[in-house]
């Protein structure tokens, strides 16, 4: 019977389930399969930011040979809702960010749709835009919650007050760049109609979220739509949501009644299409005492949004945890720009919110003289300062000591600009991660005897390339008392039961509660020898807000900067977290190094260049914008903390899929300080602000 | 848009093969030339696949030079035995370039005639002279973190992106062409134009017009080579600043000199006004900073890309100290 305090499967590390697959080129991801003589749809965007579109000239696309059909505003069918007006493809004149879609041609080959997208001519009355993102602007709007449901603005106590009596105080503005989600798949759909039912192999974080936006937007009952999703090439987020693109393939394949159709987007149409995450600007105050204790904390984040869709990263939202402090302050403004919708790229609020406010705190410790760990564990809280709530676990200062030890920090020499090895300044720094414990809601599950010993878990949950064919199967398998071997999953797919998107790392949250639950209602009523054929379910229990639940983890970075050309390299990364307990090790180290790598990257190389005379990003493929290689990360390691959290959920379990990313730039200019006395507060690190000028 | 394509048995069937047409190339490699087949940067209406030419060699000459053949893979370039003991600036050049999957196709023609990566340019929805003459730059008052500093002109200020071109640059190699008026041999200097007004024109060649061979004389013993590349990550990024430098350093006074700079102008630039300054000069920090200084007094830099200059001055300065370290 259930029993996930002594677990014999959960912490093991059984191979992944999709491995051979993978490996042999044998998974179907959304564009693989196979469907009967497919079309293929290209995508036509707008080359200005905004404006009227006064003519969709398709004549010359139309008689190249082996084009099928070419929607564009003025032939397009009416959607249902164009509640969500990035979803709307087709259905206004306006034009509200460059790129936005404004034809799609629908073709034999993919290339014939290409060359014809090409061909059509597109007239916009150009409108004078705006794209520039400043916490100056006049026009700057409180939004009325931000991303996760979370208050805008917070206060306790007096801040100004608390700065007053501070002999130590920073005021800083720190940047984060505008960043794209690029995961390796390319965001792909394969629709196809069948007598009015529309199916969807989608390459999606949710498969049942997608169909109800699909089915919202199209009109349908949700059961019409059927979408598939057994293999997802990376997501970040960007596949937490639909983008129009999957709404663009089911009116093409509408349009050519009988022909399933296949979009892949481009990589550049992807740094228009797919969200992105916003540019910020953190305004940062701090004020302690001569023993680093934080009197105050304040954190002003302004971000931008789109026109016609709001999206608000909850920037600030972690400095409400993270350090104790009786007065606090936390706001958010946005400016609504003539810009792509921004939306989740791998902890949205915590991966650039935890970059500002975690290098004030290494300033603020190097002006009072307290080492940047020690600084940190003198401000631990003993319950969540805003809530008031009690920690379920918090083993932030676990991390950060295990880390040190790990790292060898205690021979820190604190000094900045006092090593050099071969023409390198060497430095050393730190930083904490943090990610919440997020439940989501409305995921089912059933279980169902196959035979003896034999047990079939069904559940429309995702894998990104995550793990959860393995991770999600090892929960069940201690659910029902088996061994792993003993457990079939099926996930990926909207004819299994309803589960949640995968996203704000609550996969194994949501989906493991639901199939503990069901796993405990399949033993309730059959008891341990159930004959073939008997099946129960159960949907996601309500959890307990009595207790704070976040992961804490801390990272330490040693960064070289070569003294003549400032190039900065991150010779050592190494990370120590709290998230609860691990499920499978070979995977949680996989999310955890994959998190600090994309840290690492955001630290040194991502940025989203904006040109603001035209409005969209100008280093739109893989040449320009770069993403850490091989060569960047020698050396990263991950390791965590036991920790017993029997609050979370049954498994015990955090989420990692995110807090490997957090805190990670703040940990490498940290210790790019440390290696040549330069303070860097706008990301990314490049090697021109280390090159002393003429 | 569909184009004819024709594989061509020797040079010069494939140069008669391009002849006569408006729009032709030759297809190598393909890293470049695919890229903007896809993008629409280009639409030839003939390409000429010059892959099964016998030009694949690498081969050692008389004077103690080495001929390679313009099919020649970088990949194989660099592994090569003397290129690598004779000519390590251009084995460190060429393996500092692109990615291993790239080397393996990239070929020593092509990689000579790739087109810059300004972003502009490769943007169909930008302006750009040198993509649609007389439509502008976009990348003056843009993005130009990758733009030159030298050389450039109101028209264009793009950078030539090869690595092993600098190499060959500061080698003084020499091109070998076959055109529909023969045969004919190009400094490698001279192969690649600066933009001036014409931007669109990258090199001095007619469409075609095929390079067979680059020849590298030999280098006097005792003479160094290195190749210094700065970027923004460790691999699989264009240079910012690249130096190619070749030095020859007796009694402690520079006996030769040859200094080529990537990253910074239209072509491979060969910093003569440097190499002026410091040749019969003691091999000293004093003498390359006054060398570099004197190139440098020409730098224009954009807006966004002033860092270029003291990164090129820092960068020249390191690999030649490194180069008359190593002759001490």
């Amino acid at each position: 019977m259930t029993d996930l305090r002594r677990p014999r499967v959960l912490g093991q590390s059984p191979r992944r389930v999709d491995g051979p697959a993978k490996v042999t080129g044998t998974a179907r991801y959304a564009g693989d399969q196979r469907v009967v003589d497919p079309a293929y749809v290209h995508l036509v965007q707008a080359a200005v930011a905004r404006g009227v579109l006064t003519g969709v000239d398709v004549s010359a696309a139309r008689l190249v040979d082996g084009v099928l059909a070419v929607l564009t505003p003025d032939n397009a069918p009416r959607l249902a809702s164009t509640e969500d007006a990035e979803l709307a493809a087709f259905q206004s004149h306006d034009i509200a960010f460059r790129g936005q879609v404004v034809a799609a041609v629908v073709a034999r080959t993919r290339e014939i749709a290409r060359q014809a997208a090409a061909l059509v001519h597109v007239e916009i009355d150009h409108e004078s835009h705006d794209v520039h993102l400043s916490a100056d602007r006049d026009d700057l709007y409180a939004p009325e919650q931000v991303n996760t449901g979370a208050a805008t603005d917070t206060e306790r106590g007096d801040v100004a007050t608390g700065l007053a009596h501070s002999p130590f105080t920073l005021d800083q503005t720190y940047t984060t760049a505008w960043y794209n989600n690029n995961p390796m798949e390319p965001h792909t759909t394969t629709a196809l109609w069948l007598d009015g039912d529309l199916a969807l192999f989608d390459s999606t974080q949710g498969v049942h979220t997608t169909r109800e936006a699909t089915a919202k937007v199209l009109g349908l009952e949700p059961r019409h739509v059927h979408v598939i999703a057994p293999h997802v090439g990376g997501g970040f987020g960007s596949k937490g949501t639909a983008h129009v693109h999957v709404v663009i393939a089911a009116m093409a394949a509408q349009a050519v009644p009988g022909t399933p159709v296949k979009l892949a987007l481009t990589r550049q149409q992807m740094f228009a299409l797919v969200g992105y995450r916003t540019p910020t600007v953190q305004r940062v105050r701090l004020g302690c005492d001569a023993d680093g204790r934080l009197a105050a904390i304040a954190v002003d984040a302004v971000g931008q949004t789109s026109r016609i869709k709001e999206f608000a990263e909850q920037t600030a939202v972690p400095s409400r945890m993270m350090y104790a402090a009786p007065n606090r302050r936390t706001t958010h403004r946005l400016a609504a720009l003539d810009v792509p919708v921004p939306a989740w790229m791998r902890a949205p609020g915590e991966c650039p919110g935890m970059f500002g406010p975690e290098v004030a705190v290494d300033e603020l410790a190097s002006a009072c003289g307290v080492d940047p760990v020690e600084f940190r564990v003198r401000n631990e809280p003993a319950v969540e300062p805003e809530s008031g709530k009690p920690f379920s676990s918090r083993n932030l200062v676990a991390c950060l000591r295990e880390g040190a030890r790990r790292f060898g920090w205690e021979h820190r020499d604190p000094a900045p600009r006092a090593r050099e090895e071969d023409g390198w300044l060497v430095g050393t720094g730190v930083a904490a991660s943090t990610y919440p414990v997020t439940r989501t809601p409305g995921s089912s599950a059933t279980i169902r005897c196959t035979g003896p010993g034999r047990y079939r878990v069904r559940i429309g949950a995702a894998d990104l390339g995550t793990g959860t064919w393995t991770s999600l199967a090892q929960v069940a398998a201690d659910a029902l008392g088996v061994d792993f071997g003993d457990v079939e999953l099926l996930i990926g797919d909207t004819s299994l039961p309803r589960a949640s998107v995968a996203g704000g790392s609550s996969g194994i949250t949501s989906w493991g509660s639901t199939v503990v639950a069901a796993a405990e209602a399949f033993r309730e009523e059959f008891g341990a020898d159930p004959a073939e054929g008997d099946e129960a379910g159960a949907e996601m229990p309500e959890g307990s807000d009595e207790y704070a639940m976040h992961a804490f983890g801390a990272q330490f970075a040693e960064v070289r900067v070569r003294v003549d050309t400032g190039e900065v390299r991150v010779s050592r990364l190494l990370g120590v977290f709290a998230v609860g307990r691990v499920v499978n090790p070979r995977l949680a180290r996989s999310q955890l190094v994959g998190g600090m790598t994309m840290g690492l990257s955001m630290a040194l190389h991502e940025h989203s260049v904006v040109d603001e005379r035209f409005g969209h990003v100008v280093n739109h493929d893989f040449a320009e914008y770069h993403i850490a290689t091989n060569s960047d990360v020698p050396r990263v390691e991950a390791h965590w903390v036991e920790e017993h959290d029997p609050h979370t959920n049954p498994m015990g379990t955090k989420g990692i899929g995110e807090i490997g990313i957090v805190g990670t730039a703040a940990a490498i200019v940290n210790a790019a300080h440390h290696a040549t006395g330069v303070r860097v507060r706008d990301l990314p690190l490049t090697l021109d602000h280390f090159l002393d000028r003429p | 848009m569909p184009f004819d394509y024709r594989r061509a048995p020797d040079p010069e069937s494939a140069v008669a093969a391009a002849t006569g047409w408006a729009g032709v190339a030759f297809l190598a490699g393909g890293t470049n030339l695919v890229d903007h087949l896809k993008l629409g940067l280009t639409s030839p209406e003939v390409l000429v696949d010059i892959t099964g030419l016998p030009l694949d060699e690498v081969e050692e000459l008389p004077d103690g030079g080495l001929r390679i053949g313009a099919t020649v893979r970088n990949a194989d370039l660099a592994a090569h035995p003397v290129v690598r003991r004779d000519y390590p600036v251009l084995a460190r050049a060429l393996l500092s370039g692109a990615s291993g999957q790239i080397r393996n196709l990239a070929t020593t023609g092509g990689n000579l005639l790739q087109r810059t990566r300004c972003v502009y340019f490769q943007d169909l929805t930008t302006p750009c002279n040198k993509r649609e003459p007389g439509t502008g730059c976009s990348a003056i008052g843009g993005y130009t973190r990758h733009h030159a500093i030298l050389g450039a002109s109101a028209h264009c200020v793009a950078t030539h992106p090869s690595d092993m071109a600098v190499a060959m640059a500061a080698l003084d190699a020499q091109v070998a062409v076959l055109g529909t008026g023969g045969r004919r041999v190009v400094p490698l200097v001279e192969l690649h134009r600066l933009p001036g007004d014409e931007p669109h024109r990258d090199t001095v060649l007619a469409p075609s017009d095929l390079i067979t061979s680059v020849d590298l004389p030999p280098l006097p013993p005792g003479t160094r080579s290195l190749y210094r590349k700065v970027r923004d990550r460790a691999s699989f990024a264009f240079a910012l600043v690249s130096v190619a430098a070749v030095l020859r350093v007796e009694d402690g006074v520079v006996e030769d000199v040859r200094i080529a700079l990537g990253g910074v102008a239209h072509k491979p630039w060969r910093a003569r006004r440097a190499e002026d300054v410091l040749r019969r000069e003691p091999a000293d920090e004093e003498a390359f900073r006054r060398a570099i200084d004197a190139e440098l007094a020409g730098a224009a830099p954009l807006e966004g890309n002033g860092f270029k200059v003291p990164l090129t001055r820092n960068a020249v300065v390191s690999a030649l100290r490194e180069l008359s370290r190593e002759q001490r």
